[in-house]
């Protein structure tokens, strides 16, 4: 099958995470993938997101695939079952609302900045050396913060799981995925 | 005389689909594709029982089976 310009996007998300580290304002680059699949589910109906541009999907489908860094195995059953994939999107919106809390009280300045990056919502790395000043208020810094975090773990969970399952067991259970499907399910009713 | 002939096409468990596609990109025939976001559906005309979709997907929810054709 010939390859589109649209399966190399893995390279995005790579270069995405990398810059993370270099400069974490980088991280607001990332809402683009949440604006996108949303636009085209809500417009579209469709999944074209999952089935085609994202590079998350496809740097698991590399890393698991071409580089065989994954056991090839079913997924276990709660995983792929309704509960388990809608409570981790519930989840999933509540410490997604905990970030942008976080970063509301660092704009209204009753907070300072946090330089850290958190990890699984637990862990936390400190990252002050991708953090350089801002001409801008420190909460734009938060939030680049806390948005680095949440795509850091789901990355971290993500190869977790494609080392253990299938290469995209990810898309299993990823949120983002979960909400397009729903909205296009919405959307055919 | 009457020859039963067997083929192989792949089903889809749609209740537990998650409609990501990989099954998509990996079919050699174009026999598989994703009905408007919500799950997968095999052309069962074109779909010949290969099974690397089913190899391919993260939920396993695909399975081959044999069909009288
Ligand atoms: S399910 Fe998530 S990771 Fe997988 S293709 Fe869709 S948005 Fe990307
Ligand atoms: S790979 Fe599996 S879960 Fe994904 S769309 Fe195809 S059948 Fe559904
Ligand atoms: S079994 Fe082979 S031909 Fe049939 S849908 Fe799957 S990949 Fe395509």
């Amino acid at each position: 099958m010939k390859k589109k310009w649209y399966d190399y996007l893995w390279i995005w998300s790579l270069t995405y995470l990398i810059l993370g580290f270099v400069n974490i304002l980088f991280a607001w680059l990332g809402l683009l993938c949440f604006f996108i699949p949303l636009i085209i589910s809500v417009t579209k109906g469709t999944k074209a997101y999952c089935n085609r541009y994202c590079g998350r999907g496809q740097l698991f489908s590399v890393l698991g695939g071409r580089f065989g860094l994954s056991r090839k195995r079913d997924i276990p059953k709660w995983m792929k079952s309704k509960a388990f994939r809608y409570g981790f999107l519930i989840f999933f919106f509540a410490m997604f609302f905990q970030m942008l809390w976080n970063t509301y009280l660092v704009f209204s300045g009753s907070q300072n900045l946090r330089q850290v990056v958190k990890l699984l919502w637990t862990f936390k790395l400190p990252w002050h050396w991708a953090y350089h000043g801002t001409l801008f208020h420190a909460g734009v810094a938060q939030f680049a913060f806390g948005f680095y975090s949440v795509m850091l773990t789901s990355t971290v969970l993500g190869l977790i799981t494609m080392v253990l399952f299938k290469p995209r067991s990810w898309c299993v259970y990823c949120p983002m995925g979960t909400m397009t499907q729903l909205i296009c399910k919405a959307k055919a009713n | 005389m009457n020859t039963v002939k067997k083929r192989r096409r792949a089903f889809v468990d749609q209740t537990l689909c998650v409609a990501c596609g990989c099954c998509v990109k990996v079919c050699p025939l174009k026999a598989i594709e994703i009905f408007k976001g919500i799950m997968a559906q095999v052309h069962e005309d074109k779909c010949v029982g290969c099974g690397r979709c089913a190899k391919e997907c993260p939920a396993s929810v695909i399975d081959i089976r044999e069909v009288q054709a």
